[in-house]
């Protein structure tokens, strides 16, 4: 599949590569250029790959309840978003996603590309016949994340002050037909515009003559995994609960009697206690990878995403670990033992290092 | 397109060797580095190993994935680039010049001979690309 700006890409000369299905940039000459242009100034990703789905009708926040680990009831006024997960029964994270409220009983969801129809048919399978809800999937709505500390006040140049002055973090709105929300996976600020097909290529133009920079999808993952977010698929999977993911705060277990999805398997996860965490690692002296044995003073684990990190110059990643580990651990790579040292997510936190 | 000078050989996985008197430099070509995208990191060879031709020496990792860079023939390590460990770039910018990764004495330097030159080499390039 292609997105609308797949020829675009192409003119830019960017290298194309499978991902989920679509053909995507993976860089425009290189990815850490681009990693530094959104740290320090200003970058574009197209995620059109992305599918929005919006749910409609009477019933929307009941259903959304039910799927969702986070409250949707928490999104008290239109325009408010939050992150959360979708469970499956066993308590398996199923997808991460972010929901906005449009209106009263009207939200959007947007999920990742891989497992787009499978959570869509998922959702559908639990929404019962009774309900009053209408559940529309959005092909027809392009994504451009626009990211950096510089991000808003390119894009406000375009998109109109007015619209983005008062745009709080976690927030969306809806002008001149593009949906705008104060959301991105890059751990800069930024915004994320939806919009129809015929202006998704001039808004890239307009925003590429303001001097943003068109960045592929390897930046954006150097990105997310210096701002210590987890890649669905990665590392998260329907057999992996939120607990043991690094993400218990995404879990509203208030009110108790909200039953959604997971919910079951989650509390005895937490009475019981939990075998893993996710947290993170930094390493010298080679590249971390997905895969790799981790060895720690309470057992062994395993790297569920590693990269370079270009604003660090050394390598990180996220690690599945026994719960108790702490401190100093050593990497697997190519069987050779290399000394890293565990450490909180995230690493670089608005353009600057975290840890010592 | 990939610039692919004509004194030096190739070989299929990429290396490229010039014999200097009997001494062989071995890096990576400039189709490898593109392929590669930013080199972040080399584990360069031990200097002083006898190795075989095809057998794994050092590694270049990138942002996107680490590759096994090969012997191109049989002798032993005579050098390493130290430069890389700080500059692993220089594979990226210069991959014929300050980007060479290791050099080696050859066992028989008649043995360079038996790599591609670099017509050779291209028409194994372009064939490689069309598969993808």
């Amino acid at each position: 599949m292609k997105t609308q700006l797949y020829n675009t890409h192409v003119e830019l000369d960017a290298k194309m590569v499978d991902f989920a299905g679509w053909q995507m940039p993976l860089h425009y000459g290189s990815q850490i250029e681009e990693h530094h242009s959104v740290r320090q100034a200003s970058g574009m990703f197209d995620v059109s790959h992305m599918l929005p789905v919006d749910f409609k009708g009477g019933d929307s926040k009941r259903l959304l309840q039910l799927l969702f680990a986070g409250d949707v009831a928490k999104l008290n006024q239109d325009g408010r978003a939050m992150y959360t997960v979708m469970l499956n029964e066993s308590g398996g994270i199923i997808d991460d996603l972010i929901v906005y409220r449009l209106a009263n009983e009207s939200y959007r969801v947007i999920f990742n590309a891989g497992t787009a129809q499978s959570d869509l048919d998922w959702v559908v399978s639990k929404t019962c016949s009774n309900l009053s809800v209408d559940i529309s999937p959005r092909h027809d709505l392009n994504i451009l994340a626009i990211q950096g500390p510089e991000a808003l006040s390119k894009s406000s140049k375009i998109l109109g002050a007015a619209t983005l002055d008062n745009l709080k973090p976690f927030r969306c709105i809806e002008s001149n037909g593009l949906f705008i929300g104060r959301t991105g996976y890059t751990g800069e600020d930024g915004i994320e515009v939806l919009c129809k097909s015929e202006v998704v290529e001039p808004l890239w133009r307009e925003m590429r003559d303001m001097g943003v920079r068109p960045c592929g999808l390897g930046a954006r993952d150097t990105l997310r995994l210096e701002a210590g977010l987890n890649l669905n698929g990665q590392d998260m999977c329907p057999d992996i609960s939120p607990l043991e993911s690094a993400l218990g705060w995404v879990v509203d277990w208030d009110p108790e009697e909200r039953q959604f999805i997971g919910r079951q398997a989650l509390t005895q996860e937490r009475t019981t206690g939990f075998n893993r965490r996710l947290t993170g690692i930094v390493l010298n002296g080679g590249i971390m990878r997905a895969g790799q044995e981790v060895l720690t003073d309470a057992g062994s684990g395993v790297i569920t995403s590693g990269s370079y990190s270009p604003t660090l110059g050394y390598s990180i990643a996220l690690a599945r670990v026994p719960t108790a580990a702490t401190g100093a651990c050593k990497v697997i790579i190519r069987s050779r033992e290399k000394e890293g040292r565990l450490v909180r997510p995230p690493f670089v936190r608005k353009g600057v290092k975290v840890h010592k | 397109m990939s610039d692919t000078p004509s004194d030096l050989r190739y070989t299929k996985t990429h290396e490229w060797a010039r014999l200097d008197d009997n001494i062989v430099v071995v890096g990576i070509s400039d189709y490898a580095q593109d392929a590669l995208g930013d080199v972040v990191f080399v584990e360069l060879p031990v200097v002083g190993d006898d190795v075989r031709e095809g057998e794994e020496v050092a590694v270049v990792e990138s942002v996107k994935a680490a590759s096994d860079i090969y012997a191109p023939v049989s002798g032993s390590i005579t050098q390493v680039n130290e430069l890389l460990d700080e500059q692993p770039e220089l594979l990226n910018s210069d991959p014929y010049g300050e980007g060479w990764i290791f050099t080696m004495s050859a066992n028989d330097p008649e043995d360079c001979n038996e790599l591609l030159d670099s017509n050779c080499y291209e028409e194994f390039c372009s064939s490689e690309e069309n598969e993808h």
